[in-house]
């Protein structure tokens, strides 16, 4: 009985293993605030670099569409409104293709397997690099729709935005672009959120009479919203920022015009261009671009989050 | 007593039907753009293939019918993919340690977790931006601008987000009765989760990370100022604070170019990025499929 009590009583950790412990769960803390260092190290850094211009121009810049390095005269506005024009206009038809097919995946209008394989088809769409869409863009959609524009201008040319000459690269391939990288976030999320509608609010309201569709668009769809909403805006964060395949077929001009078969410009599209030539106070401007780039998308991705939030738990 | 029977032309089922068809017209439109891309990056880059592309180096654009090949490119892919995730996968995994094992739900692992999710939405070019001005443009690197370690950290910017998500729910899933036990015998908190919780949850983190490394070898936003683009061979370590090309950056650029030579080398390297990042991706998906029906049993 003695030997087994002092067996027990010297059972102690060891002091040093104490110390690994804490050690251990201190470096996991300093890793995890690294997140927090890099987020508030972006926002700080942009914000500095771009403070010489915001100084001289201050809010004048966002809307002034001057950008002339000769001339050392800067503002952003034919940049800011191709970005909001072309994300938003992609996103207008990604909504409802995306919800359609994420309707076509939960639905059971054919056998499951060819459901999975649209899935995972759409999904490995996101997959693919957004330099090999524009290069796919420039090469095989350009000529592809070359022919359309020209059509587009010759009977719709009095909407202003149909209202230049279409020649080669500009806004409207951008926006056709950018909705093939949103596909695929809209379709995923909008999927996830319709799956996890409780099989009973279906039966119900197929219980009362209702037909499928009734059902979907007043039952199902309703109560997936909130859902679709939250992708819908990290699909509008991601389309804000999208750079390499807009560059590569918007024409990168910053002449301001309505037409969307003109070559246009977008914030990311104009840090791509010109941020490895520019000099001088070209750069704090290019940084007051990225700045408000930066500001949109945080907007954009902190409010799509409160959504999820709010509504996540209604079910 | 016809109405027991399905009537073609009532307007409930009428309206059914055109929102059927329309919905998987919204879901072929949906996958033409795969097959699309796909195609043509097999035809195109496909016929560019020969041995010759994997050991050249790229000639200077001009009317040189010999493009060369894209070994710089394909070499420093790699070599910036591996700093970013040397840089991307401890603090990754340990931060997902931290929120999953450590924090209790608390408002520090709540705003962690909001931070994550927010970095995940910082556009690719920000993070390029935020490089430059870190270490591009201050020269703190040696002295050296421009170079294949400022691309890598920018790509890592990139990868953290992915890395700590997958970690934090990979180890979210491991249920409690393994850790029960394990302190119950009198590990430690850190053999615990080292011995126990980690290799546990190692399939899907694991999975997850790859999924995020495949995505960071196609990214080129973060890397056309801060990588920039080179024509050379890499030779040695210090050629990592010089210049580097990568194959996304040779896409972007060569696409761009109004010769044939080089547009074909661009096809070509989509050829091979795009190959390596399905295959990685197909893989991937089978792997965890695989893995979440061996579980169920």
């Amino acid at each position: 009985m003695e030997e087994k009590l002092t067996l027990f009583k010297n059972r102690k950790r060891f002091g040093i293993e104490k110390n690994i412990d804490l050690i251990f769960k201190n470096t996991t803390l300093a890793l995890s605030s690294f997140v927090a260092i890099v987020l508030f190290g972006i926002i700080l850094v942009v914000f500095f670099q771009s403070f010489e211009s915001f100084s001289r121009y201050g809010l004048n810049f966002l809307v002034t569409s001057e950008w002339n390095p000769v001339k050392d005269e800067y503002g952003a506005f034919t940049a800011i409104y191709g970005t909001l024009v072309t994300s938003l206009l992609s996103l207008l038809i990604t909504i409802p293709l995306g919800v359609g097919t994420a309707i076509f995946i939960t639905e059971d209008f054919v056998p499951k397997f060819v459901r999975e394989i649209v899935g995972s088809f759409v999904e490995l769409l996101a997959a693919i690099p957004s330099v090999v869409l524009g290069l796919w863009a420039i090469f095989v959609m350009e000529p592809f729709f070359r022919e359309f524009f020209v059509f587009l201008h010759k009977f719709f040319g009095w909407i202003p935005l149909f209202s230049s000459e279409p020649a080669g690269r500009n806004s409207l391939l951008a926006i056709i672009i950018l909705v093939v990288m949103l596909l695929p976030i809209v379709t995923s999320i909008a999927r996830d959120s319709l799956n996890q509608v409780p099989k009973k609010l279906r039966n119900a309201s197929y219980g009362i009479g209702a037909s499928r569709w009734k059902t979907i668009f007043s039952v199902i769809l309703p109560a997936a919203l909130s859902g679709i909403m939250a992708g819908v805006l990290l699909a509008l964060g991601r389309a804000m920022g999208e750079t390499m395949a807009v560059t590569m077929i918007i024409g990168n001009s910053n002449v301001f015009s309505w037409s969307l078969l003109s070559p246009g410009y977008t914030i990311s599209s104009m840090l791509a261009n010109q941020f490895g030539e520019a000099d001088g106070s070209q750069v704090s401007s290019l940084f007051y671009a990225a700045f408000v780039l930066m500001i949109l998308s945080l907007v954009v991705n902190i409010f799509a989050q409160w959504l999820v939030k709010k509504f996540s738990l209604k079910y | 007593m016809n109405s027991l029977y399905y009537q073609k032309k009532l307007s409930r089922n009428v309206g059914d039907k055109f929102f059927t068809s329309l919905s998987v017209f919204c879901a072929l439109i949906a996958i033409l753009p795969l097959i699309f891309v796909v195609t043509y990056i097999l035809i195109k880059g496909g016929a560019q293939i020969t041995p010759e592309l994997f050991t050249l180096e790229p000639n200077p654009p001009g009317d040189d019918l010999d493009a060369g090949g894209i070994n710089p490119a394909l070499i420093g892919t790699l070599v910036i993919t591996t700093i970013a995730s040397i840089i991307a996968i401890p603090v990754g995994v340990g931060g997902g340690i931290y929120l999953a094992e450590y924090s209790n739900g608390g408002p520090f692992s709540k705003f962690i977790r909001f931070g994550v999710n927010v970095l995940a939405g910082v556009p690719s070019i920000i993070a390029g931006v935020f490089i430059y001005a870190l270490i591009v443009s201050t020269k703190i690197l040696f002295g050296s601008m421009y170079s294949g370690f400022a691309g890598g950290m920018a790509l890592s910017i990139l990868m953290l987000p992915t890395v700590i998500k997958t970690t934090d729910e990979g180890l979210k899933l491991v249920p409690n009765e393994l850790r029960y036990a394990s302190l119950g015998i009198g590990a430690s908190m850190y053999t615990t989760i080292l011995k126990i919780t980690l290799p546990t949850a190692f399939r899907s983190i694991a999975t997850g990370v790859v999924l995020g490394i495949a995505r960071a070898a196609g990214e080129t936003a973060p890397l056309i100022f801060t990588a920039l683009f080179s024509y050379y061979y890499i030779v040695g370590f210090e050629d990592l604070f010089y210049e580097m090309g990568s194959l996304a950056v040779l896409i972007y650029n060569f696409a761009l170019e109004p010769y044939d030579a080089q547009n074909k080398l661009a096809w070509a390297a989509s050829f091979i990025l795009v190959i390596s990042i399905l295959t990685v991706n197909i893989f991937s998906r089978i792997f965890a499929a695989f893995t979440e029906k061996t579980k169920r049993v």
